[in-house]
């Protein structure tokens, strides 16, 4: 189960706000999160805790296919994005890396609104509102590449896609 | 009931007839990372167990992004791909050679017909010759390079029709902010756009290219045109969408009347005409980048600065798409007038689209630029205002040094 506490994006939340190219040209995963959502929200490092949810409207993570956005939000400990839908290649580098991603359309989660959630089951508890949310079903292969933690591992194991 | 184009060639490619909405594992014909985006690959893919790649002749690496390596940090990454390619055998295109997308046009690397997948977002620009083009993130091209397959959802298509007699000052660039202002920066996300009209008929190859390179600003899968009317310097047997195709959206746009477009900070959905913005003070100016950085792009915005010279306190920065391109523009006379212009000729490559190196704009500065996108801190300073329209506009703006439309 994840627990957290929320911070509240809008729509359409690009790939360039979340890690600027200029940060992108590293292997050290570390420093992406120095720099995670620096153009979107200055404050963001202040008010992060370990372990908080981002949650955000339409479309987040769309534009460049830099699989340092999901990475850096990783790496800088957000333990879950729930999202009214996703830009497709960063929920797919999401899921292949293993951070956990949730759709849920038309949700109505406020800014500091704790939530439990249930990532394989795709259930979302809010604590704050007392008010589940069902999030949109993975599909086979996406959900076997999260039970492997990953799409590394899910290689690793089958040493070929399954569907 | 039929197929569309995108349809077709995933079907060929799974083995077996898909339609929209079908989860398909696909062979994959072609596949490139660039330095961006090849270190993280190389580095799951020999996480994965990866000892050597499925095919090395469908596997290239360029190095566009940062090219020539501004720091030690992206030279040693360079250094990865240059041992990595040596290692295996496999395309290494270089600093110099040009952006990703172009270089395999140029080198004949995606064809009619093919898969192609890429680590960069703009992949869909090769959809342009009639291929689906498709770009992923840097764990999926590992897994094509250890595989050779890949695992997709088949998108339903939405049809795009540009119907009418382009004007002589619009462009594939035009059409393409177009299309954007109407479906939005969201209006395509898992979906495949098909371009179709009578307008798109009458583009080449290049102008074909700049309007499905903005598919990504669509959130599209992948962008294709209708094929009728594609000229490629070698033989192909077209992929037609059949005539009782599904789409999910047919949206038709008569594009007769369309004027020079404009997309406004901080997004590219963000479209009005020039015109409403002519004189707004700039004082950069950048032409290149996949979506305007060809041959035709370059001589269009020569015609325009032949003979004269670009604002005082304006830099004109240009970036060739490739060597090709650079080698063509230089044969014809197109640098030569560039530069008595004012304006300054960079690497073949990626140059400040992406806000790296080669031309960050300072604080409060105002850009034009040929490029496709135009978020907050794209060109590397989030204090920096972009303005994305075509190369007429761009080098109208240049020589006004205000925003002029053509
Ligand atoms: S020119 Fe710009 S948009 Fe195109 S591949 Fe390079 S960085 Fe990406």
């Amino acid at each position: 189960m994840i627990y957290g506490s929320t911070h509240i994006y809008g729509d359409n939340i690009d790939t360039d706000r979340i890690i600027a190219g200029k940060y992108t040209k590293t292997l050290d995963i570390s420093s992406l999160a120095t720099h995670v959502m620096e153009d979107l929200d200055p404050s963001f490092h202040k008010k992060f805790v370990k372990g908080d949810i981002i949650v955000a409207g339409d479309n987040f993570g769309c534009g460049s296919s830099r699989e340092q956005a999901p990475m850096a939000l990783k790496a800088v400990g957000v333990s879950c994005v729930i999202s009214k839908f996703f830009a497709r290649i960063f929920f797919r580098n999401a899921i292949n890396i293993g951070l956990p991603v949730l759709e849920i359309p038309g949700h109505d989660i406020q800014e500091g609104d704790v939530l439990e959630i249930y990532f394989e089951q795709g259930k979302v508890f809010n604590k704050t509102k007392s008010k589940t949310y069902n999030a949109t079903q993975l599909s086979g292969v996406m959900m076997n590449i999260v039970k492997e933690g990953g799409l590394v591992n899910y290689l690793k194991k089958y040493k070929t896609y399954q569907i | 009931m039929g197929l569309t184009i995108t349809e077709k060639i995933l079907s060929k490619h799974a083995g077996r007839e898909v339609k929209a909405g079908e989860l398909c594992i696909v062979s994959v014909d072609g596949c490139m990372a660039t330095d961006t985006t090849a270190p993280l690959a190389i580095k799951s893919f020999k996480e994965m167990g990866g000892v050597s790649l499925h095919d090395k002749n469908k596997f290239h690496l360029i190095i566009d992004h940062a090219a020539p390596a501004p720091n030690e940090r992206i030279a040693n990454l360079h250094q990865l791909m240059r041992e990595f390619a040596d290692e295996q055998g496999a395309n290494l295109f270089d600093i110099g050679s040009g952006i990703c997308h172009q270089v395999m046009v140029d080198n004949r690397k995606v064809k009619p017909g093919d898969v192609f997948i890429g680590a960069d977002s703009h992949t869909p620009t090769c959809g342009a010759l009639n291929a689906f083009a498709c770009g992923v993130g840097s764990t999926d091209l590992a897994a094509i390079m250890l595989t050779g397959k890949i695992w997709l959802k088949v998108p339903h298509t939405i049809k795009v029709k540009l119907n009418g007699t382009l004007p002589m000052n619009i462009s594939g660039k035009d059409l393409a902010l177009f299309v954007c202002k109407h479906l939005t920066i969201s209006g395509a996300t898992y979906q495949a756009v098909e371009y179709d009209g009578s307008a798109v008929q009458q583009l080449n190859l290049s102008q074909r290219m700049a309007l499905c390179n903005m598919s990504a600003e669509l959130g599209a899968k992948t962008g294709l045109v209708n094929p009728i009317g594609l000229k490629l310097p070698y033989s192909f047997s077209p992929v037609f969408a059949d005539e009782k195709a599904t789409y999910s959206k047919i949206i038709d746009l008569n594009v007769g009347n369309l004027k020079p477009q404009l997309a406004i900070p901080d997004s590219p959905d963000d479209v009005h005409e020039v015109m409403q913005f002519n004189g707004t003070k700039i004082t950069y100016a950048f032409l290149g980048s996949c979506t305007n950085g060809r041959l035709d792009d370059l001589k269009t915005a020569a015609k325009i600065l032949k003979g004269k010279h670009i604002a005082k306190g304006v830099r004109l920065v240009i970036a060739p798409a490739s060597r090709q391109v650079l080698m063509d523009a230089l044969a014809d006379g197109t640098i030569q007038t560039l530069i008595a212009a004012g304006g300054t000729i960079i690497n073949s490559g990626c140059g400040p689209c992406v806000g790296t190196h080669e031309g960050v704009p300072g604080d409060g500065e105002v850009v034009i630029s040929s490029a496709n996108r135009n978020f907050k801190g794209r060109m590397g300073n989030p204090n920096a205002k972009i303005y994305l329209g075509s190369p007429e506009t761009v080098a109208m703006s240049a020589l006004y040094g205000c925003i002029t439309a053509p």
